[in-house]
């Protein structure tokens, strides 16, 4: 489980049937300082999170056990949308 | 599993419905002197009533988290499962809980 900011949507039209109704965001994984950790990744959404939200997100088999169909073809989605989180001093030690 | 540094928490409205009434802590990876910091922070699930500053054991597989945290069919990837009370090392001691200073 890592943190991320939600970067916006990513939409496709030609995809697999198991991927209709899976609404996909592009989002930046980063560490407890904001700083970026890795490339950007498409993640699977079941709670309507939207751009600038700063979410918790899970790999692997437990992505696909967040959507109504827990046989999904999905590697990576997000499992909370976070109000605040433990920060750094700079940020008055809360982020968000 | 990994030894980590919790540094806080993280606090969620909107969430899967498996993770209501569990805690979420931020933890640092360190080394086994429980100082240094490995690679990037993440959150995980706390099972064990961690507080900040505690040395902890994280697993960051499913499988494990979910038979201490839930059932078959709940999305959890990261948990706490351990508070660690001291490390030894030939002799050379790591205490768990709090920052160095407050140990000697």
């Amino acid at each position: 489980m890592q943190l991320a900011k939600v970067l916006g949507t990513v939409v496709a039209t030609q995809k697999h049937a198991a991927l209709e109704g899976v609404r996909l965001l592009l989002i930046q994984p980063h560490d407890h300082h904001g700083f970026p950790m890795g490339p950007a990744l498409v993640a699977a959404d079941a709670l309507q999170a939207g751009e600038g939200d700063t979410v918790e997100w899970v790999t692997g088999r437990e992505a696909a056990l967040t959507l109504p169909d827990t046989f999904t073809p999905v590697d990576v989605a997000v499992v909370t949308i976070v109000d605040h989180y433990f920060g750094d001093d700079e940020a008055g030690g809360i982020r968000q | 599993m990994i030894l980590c540094r919790v540094l806080g928490n993280s606090v969620s409205t909107v969430k899967h419905p498996c993770y209501e009434g569990h805690k979420v802590l931020v933890v640092q990876p360190v080394a086994s002197d429980g100082e240094s910091a490995l690679g990037a922070s993440f959150v995980s699930v706390d099972a064990v009533q961690a507080g900040i500053g505690d040395l902890v054991l994280c697993a960051r597989e499913g499988n494990t988290a979910r038979q201490i945290l839930g059932n078959d069919e709940d999305p959890f990837h990261s948990v706490v499962l351990a508070v660690v009370d001291m490390i030894d090392r030939g002799g050379e001691l790591t205490l768990g809980p709090g920052p160095k200073a407050e140990q000697s």
